[in-house]
């Protein structure tokens, strides 16, 4: 271990950036003698970066050399940044190193394509077994399974990793073919379902032997690149919401796209990477996932694309005013869930609360209820009685939708250039 | 008024509940020993920890709490928060005295403050699992210092015999002057004379680290920068969900 591993580790660390997911969640597995390391079932992140987001895993790349040439990607084969390739020795002192000091969670490992699929899923799958097998390593592993990876080589490296994940990043197939000539839906869903079928196999087995090895106890994630093509989040959210169903998908990542091919004429120019649309859909998601939306609910054809101006749940109660104002002390918890303002905590914190007594607004405020939104859904004794029904569903958008302050022309400005 | 004067223990609240409840004189507040007295009072009752009556409070506790609310209870105290004993008492004195658990009676102003306190100390909890390092001595132990704000390090103890197990570690809360030593088979309570602390506190000497020790750091710096996506840097995030008050013993932040 040297300088040299200095200047690869930066090399892959900036090319893995843009693979969102970092969660360390999913699986609880407590020390075994002889190993290192433990996974905790809620996941820790260790810490966070620049841009907010958090670290639990060391999140990087085999290698950036890769043979295909995909428009949103930083590191298709025609773009000239420095390449380098971790050896194994190197990847797993660096994880074994900084697991002990309490740094990560574990490893998140991907790599581009080299030669062909097959040939860099096998090169994965060996590192993680030596990591488990040699080394003893019992904390994390997320592997990126490569699209057209074969079923054999998913299914050996579903008995070392915890999560395993297969990119969609187009959310349909005619752009997916446009962007990334050498891929289609097959090469994504085909991994998908040899996941999907052996954790599937594996839960039947372990229900006639106690002690069969487990296979991706934590499921699988997927990920998507949101602005680099026309859809809209109605077809997003379809997608996201027909892959929750199926069994083992625990996390839909979504993307904003940063043009890190600003060259390519395929790509739409943006100035900015489209943050509020991706945080109004990681709002979306979590709608499906613990509040019992439905995506139609949220993003009709009248209205395929989320409202920037305010979440999607506002958004769903703003249209929907015949719901309103909900009683707090006598409406059930699916109803209860529907308030803006409202969330899981303080949805079940009411309904336990009013078990003993009556519950009255400043309860509410004090349980974390946001009131300055829950105000206008609510009927509540206490206050008064401006709720969507008298006020309209405009004038409640005009109250809660914050407009920037007008620069105040009395105050003189000092132009400085930097 | 009516004032209880305490030793300043767990047992010695459980006790004041007792004595309260023999007494039937309940106290306006609790004063520690050594605290300041308030000003004006009728009654000042000083209270003697005893085990025996501390017990009984709590087996009593036992019966009309679920582990959960015994939780509360705990964690209210580790908080050591000025207002914590008082509260404490008031949450125990109210699930005595009712029929059944008050544990999720949100509405009580007493439940939801102790129970959003205790929240906090479990929030504190894993804060140190998550931002907890450890630098690695030229003897091999790995050790680490933290602050935390309340007195967590004893909740967060299994997570770190479970996942270290096989590393000899040290972990000191200075702001408690209290550390615990992790030999391989069992967790020791150590402490440290003042200018021992200071060696290794902070930046310690070079000398006292393993040879890899400032490589490691580097590089896990050199990640940390590269990790990050420049355009969407967002500092008013980044200083949420890592709070200034942790970065002195973070090596990507000194």
């Amino acid at each position: 271990m040297n300088e040299s591993v200095l200047a690869k580790l930066k090399i892959l660390a900036e090319s893995a950036k843009y693979d969102v997911s970092c969660a360390s969640s999913g699986t609880s597995r407590s020390h075994r003698k002889g190993s290192v390391g433990s996974t905790a079932g809620w996941g820790i992140c260790h810490s966070f970066a620049e841009d907010g987001r958090c670290i639990a895993l060391l999140k990087i790349m085999l290698t950036n050399h890769c043979m295909y040439d995909c428009a949103y990607c930083i590191n298709r084969r025609s773009n000239d940044i420095p390449r380098a390739t971790f050896s194994v020795t190197e990847l797993v002192e660096l994880t074994m190193e900084f697991y002990r000091r309490n740094y990560i969670e574990g490893l998140f490992l991907s790599s581009g394509v080299v030669r062909n699929p097959d040939y860099t899923m096998e090169r994965l799958v060996r590192i993680v077994k030596d990591l488990r097998r040699v080394h003893r390593f019992n904390g994390y592993i997320h592997l990126k399974s490569i699209p057209g990876a074969s079923r054999e080589l998913v299914r050996e490296a579903g008995l070392y990793a915890d999560r395993l994940s297969v990119n969609i990043e187009i959310p349909n197939e005619e752009s997916l073919r446009l962007l990334a000539p050498e891929k289609d839906f097959q090469s994504v869903f085909a991994p998908m379902r040899y996941i999907r079928e052996g954790v599937l196999e594996n839960q039947e087995d372990r229900r006639r032997f106690r002690y069969a090895p487990r296979f991706a106890p934590a499921g699988q994630s997927t990920q998507m690149i949101i602005g680099a093509t026309a859809d809209t989040d109605r077809d997003i959210l379809r997608l996201s919401s027909a892959l929750y169903r199926r069994p083992t998908m625990k996390r839909v990542y979504y993307s904003g796209f940063i043009p890190v091919n600003a060259y390519d004429s395929r790509l739409p120019a943006l100035g900015q990477p489209p943050l509020v649309r991706e945080h109004r859909l990681y709002q979306a998601d979590w709608l499906l996932r613990f509040y019992d939306f439905k995506v139609e609910e949220l993003a009709d054809d009248v209205c395929p694309d989320l409202d920037l101006e305010v979440d999607p749940k506002l958004g769903w109660a703003l249209r929907h005013p015949e719901c309103f104002p909900v009683d707090v002390n006598r409406a059930d918890y699916a109803l209860l869930l529907r308030i803006p303002g409202v969330g899981v905590k303080s949805a079940q914190m009411i309904v336990a609360a009013r078990r003993y007594g009556r519950v009255r607004a400043d309860q509410l405020k004090k349980m974390g209820v946001v009131m300055k939104r829950a105000v206008y859904f609510i009927a509540c004794r206490e206050l008064p009685v401006q709720t969507i029904q008298e006020l309209r569903p405009e004038r409640v958008r005009q109250l809660l939708v914050r407009r920037p302050v007008a620069d105040d022309s009395r105050q003189l400005k000092l132009d400085f250039k930097e | 008024m009516n004032v209880f004067v305490y030793d300043g223990t767990f047992e010695g609240v459980l006790t004041a509940v007792f004595e309260a409840y023999e007494r039937k004189l309940f106290p306006d507040s609790l004063v520690a020993e050594g605290e300041m007295l308030p000003l004006f009072y009728d009654n000042l009752v000083p209270v003697t920890a005893d085990a025996a009556k501390a017990d009984r409070v709590w087996r009593a506790l036992q019966k009309k709490l679920s582990p959960a609310g015994l939780s509360v209870v705990a964690s209210v105290w580790l908080s050591e928060q000025p207002e914590a004993p008082m509260l404490l008492f008031r949450y125990v004195c109210k699930t005595v005295d009712a029929p059944q658990s008050i544990e999720l009676n949100f509405g009580d102003e007493d439940v939801l403050l102790a129970t959003q306190l205790a929240r906090k100390v479990w929030k504190e909890r894993s804060r140190i699992i998550q931002f907890l390092r450890f630098q690695k001595a030229a003897d091999g132990t790995y050790f680490a210092v933290i602050e935390p704000e309340y007195n967590v390090l004893a909740l967060a103890l299994p997570h770190f015999t479970d996942r270290f197990a096989d590393q000899t570690w040290l972990i000191y809360d200075r702001r408690r002057r209290l550390g615990y030593y992790y030999d391989l088979h069992e967790v020791r309570e150590v402490s440290f004379s003042e200018e021992d602390m200071l060696r290794f506190c902070g930046k310690p000497d070079d000398a006292l680290l393993d040879s890899d020790e400032l490589l490691f750091q580097k590089l896990w710096k050199a990640y940390f920068h590269a990790i990050s996506i420049k355009e969407r840097a967002n500092p008013r995030l980044h200083r949420q969900n890592l709070p200034a008050r942790f970065w002195k013993y973070l090596p990507e932040k000194y």
